[in-house]
Order: structure tokens, then sequence, then C-alpha cells
């Protein structure tokens, strides 16, 4: 299945948020849920299993000076195979302007056995943007040995780089298992807080939690590995 | 023949710029208890080649590119954005501080082996270029190729991790070097991948993550003794 989705976001003059354009197709579908005042929300609401390779989805969010959105999601999405040979994909392509907030809280990704998928962010974010950007990935269903998955995230801060980073688990990733990269964690993910509102902290560590300022921008990542997805969301729950 | 002779001496581990005192994470992982014996440092090995291995590479290799393809004009504007792009793939402030450390020892031997060459093409950045970049200008002025330069870099990732692990868990050292055989050819492999990847545009140069790496990094970091430097 191909689906393509957009979200676009202005301030209403009253304070709040209002989405200009909000369409999707199944199956990526976009609800927004009432309330919320200055920050609209959003779900993801997958109509169908997967995705399944061969599936193409396309996210494109455009948040305008000084409006707020947060999306959600209803559930986990669970990478499965397909068609064979072929990969499955969801490309989201965000920009935030001058004074705008996109917080992206989706739920994880689930790399079910023999799965081959690729999920591909860029956001760029002006200077004055804020985001909270989460990413978790769990190495297979219970009991299950993951398929290829790769996540792979591309953040700007003002027109300079900000984060570059890519995951790659599963059959086609020599080591990712190993004591290098997740030694042995079946869940691993990371958030990104982007706000040159808070002051810089520096880099702290506990257990298998660490929290890394970075070099381009008023950015923190935090990044953790975790036995579990619950014990993952627990250690990512800074924000 | 000169080339040969010049890639053995820039991919030898006592080359004066002090690889020997770090240990590429390894120290932090056996502290961790995750590396214990020979088929847990193979596992390490794999995936540092995957990730910091292929990422380091492809810089070093892309920074001979700039030097030796790019017009005089571009080299510093390439050199500075290449420098800022494997910023933004150094989650680990740790790791950063590192890499420039290693940066300027190498850049000190580089500087004193190969007095004309272009050094002053790098990015004046606090603390120093970071280590792959200045390799690959290093390797340049040695007058390595591209594939020579990457293969330099994939070595210094693997061989530094295994010598400290002979030293840290006692391993047998003729296993250890057996372990290296067996891996050369994916060392090779890798190289060839980064070298590749230096045609990209930098945004698009690999930028492969492993969480344990940072959290070992930060981890270590605040040590008050430890036997490696990284």
């Amino acid at each position: 299945m191909r689906a393509y989705a957009r979200l676009v976001a202005r301030v209403d003059g009253r304070g709040g948020t209002v989405l200009t354009e909000l369409r999707g197709e199944t199956p990526l579908l976009l609800r927004q849920t009432p309330g919320g005042g200055r920050v609209a929300t959003v779900y993801v609401v997958g109509g169908a299993a997967g995705p399944l390779a061969g599936d193409d989805l396309r996210l494109e969010i455009d948040v305008e000076p000084g409006a707020a959105v947060r999306v959600h999601a209803v559930a986990a999405s669970v990478a499965l195979p397909g068609r064979p040979d072929a990969l499955s994909r969801m490309a989201v392509h965000a920009v935030v302007h001058d004074g705008g907030a996109l917080h992206w809280l989706p739920e994880q990704l689930v790399a079910a056995a023999g799965c081959a998928h690729l999920a591909e962010s860029r956001v760029e974010l002006a200077a004055g943007a804020r985001l909270t950007w989460r990413d978790e990935v769990i190495c297979g269903r219970y009991g299950e040995a993951p398929g290829s998955a790769v996540v792979h995230t591309r953040v700007d801060y003002g027109g300079r780089p900000l984060l570059r980073q890519s995951l790659a688990v599963g059959p086609g990733a020599p080591g990712w298992a190993g004591p290098a990269v997740l030694g042995g964690a079946p869940a691993t993910g990371s958030l990104l807080v982007v706000d040159p509102s808070l002051p810089a902290e520096p880099a702290s560590v506990e257990g298998t939690r660490a929290r890394l300022p970075l070099a381009g921008g008023p950015a923190t990542l935090w990044t953790a590995t975790a036995p579990d997805a619950h014990t993952l969301r627990a250690h990512l729950d800074v924000a | 023949m000169a080339t040969s002779s010049l890639l053995l001496l820039l991919a030898d581990g006592r080359f004066p710029a002090g690889a020997h005192a770090h240990s590429n994470g390894l120290e932090a992982a056996v502290a961790a208890g995750r590396v214990t014996d020979l088929a847990s440092l193979e596992a390490f090995l794999a995936g540092r080649l995957a990730t910091a291995g292929l990422v380091g590479a492809a810089f070093a290799a892309a920074a001979h590119r700039a030097v030796t393809s790019a017009g005089s004009a571009v080299r510093g504007s390439t050199l500075a954005l290449l420098d800022a792009e494997l910023d933004a793939r150094t989650a680990a402030p740790a790791l950063r501080t590192v890499s420039r450390r290693q940066g300027r020892a190498l850049l000190r031997a580089g500087r004193a082996i190969w007095p004309e060459a272009s050094f002053d093409d790098l990015p004046a950045t606090s603390g120093g270029a970071h280590q792959p970049l200045v390799l690959g200008l290093l390797c340049a002025a040695a007058g390595l190729s591209r594939a020579e330069t990457a293969t330099v870099a994939v070595h210094g990732t693997v061989t530094g991790a295994a010598s400290a692990a002979v030293r840290l868990l006692g391993l047998d050292p003729y296993q250890v070097q057996a372990l290296l055989v067996g891996l050369a050819g994916r060392c090779d492999g890798t190289a060839a991948e980064a070298a590749r990847a230096a045609d990209d545009p930098p945004e698009r140069l690999p930028a492969a993550a492993a969480p344990l790496a940072d959290i070992h990094a930060e981890a270590h970091a605040t040590w008050e003794v430890r036997l490696f430097a990284s």
C-alpha cells in the first residue's frame, strides 16, 4: 500500500493552534482530538496491519511560526514481512518554523521476524523552534528474533546539522545485538529535546540511559537500552 | 612501491599519534561485564566495524576527497561542513572530545612529517578538528588513495580495541590475532563501503549509531582511574 498524509498547523490568532490541513489515506490516517487549547493534538491511526514489506508511507508536517502540535499514535507499529525482497518504508518530513513547536511522541516500532523496514525522518527546525522527538524500537515480538529495521533520523537546527543517527537492528546489521551496540537489549530508543529556552545541562549516565547535550544547537538527546518496552518508556519519560 | 610502505606506516599502531592510549570503547564495555572473552570480543568488534568504523572511515575518505578533488576555494568550507556533520553523528560529548583530542595528536605528527601539506584547510574548531578529518588529510599528504585512507581508518578501529583486549582481559594474543585475521574480509568490505560513500553529499554520509557506545563513553569519562583514555 502507498499512503500520503499531510498536516499543516498555524496560529489561530487567539493564542491557539489551528490545523489548516489534515489529510491522510489508509493505512496512514490522522485524527485531531478535541481540546488542548494552545497545542493541537493529532493521533496517527493505523488503518491496517503493518507496515508490510512493500508499503510506502509518507507523512509531511508543517508547523508555522508560533503554532504547536503534539502527535501521538493509537498503537505501536508492527513491521511485518510482505512482498518478497521489498522494503516497508515510513518517511516523515517535518518543518518547524521560528517559535513553532512539534512534539512527536508515537508508539513503538516493533520489528517483527522477517520484516525489512526503513523509518526515515527528516526534521528541519528554524532557529527558535522547539522539538520533542521520540524513537523507540522493539527488536521482535515476545521471544522472537527481529527482522531487519533501520531507523534513520536527520535533524537540522537553523540550517546546521544537529543530529544524524541511523540505528540498524536484525540480520542486516552485523554486531547489532553485541556489546558495542545494544548488548542483547531487545528495546532501545531516544528522545531528542530541542528547546532554546532550556539551560544547557551536562552529560550524565544512569544505568543504560544517558543524557547527551548535542553540539549543533540547544538540544539534548536521551538515549537508552532496556529489557522491555515499558522500561524503555520509563527511561525516556523525561520531558 | 612507495605507496605500500606509506600505507603500512600510517596504519601502524606505532605511528606517533597516541592511538595506543585508546581502547575504542572496549575498556568501558569490559567494565560493564559485556566483553569477557574471545567470542564477546568478536561481537564487539563486529558492532564497532558496522558503526563507528564505517562512519569514521567514510569521513576520513570524504576529507581525503575534499583535499584531493575539490578546488582550493571550497576545501575549507567542505571540511568545516564535514566537521559539523560528524559532530551531529557523535551524540556523546565524551566521544566528541576524544575524537578532537586524537585529531590534535595526529595533526601534530602530520605537521612535523609533511610540513608542506595543507592542514590549514581544517576548520579552526575549538578543541581541534575531528580525528577522521585529520586522518583524511594526512593520508592525502602521504599520497595514499581514498580506498587506502578508508582502510587505514577501519584498521585503526579494530586493532586499537583488539590490542586493548589483550591487556584488559589477558586474552591469548595469538587467538586475538586469529580473530583479526578472520575479520579482515569484513574490514575490507567496510573500507570499500566507506570509500564509495565519500562521493555522497556530507548529510548523506553513513550515520550508524550505537546506543551503548554513547552510554559507555559517558560512564567511562566519569571514572577517576582508567587504563585507557577512551
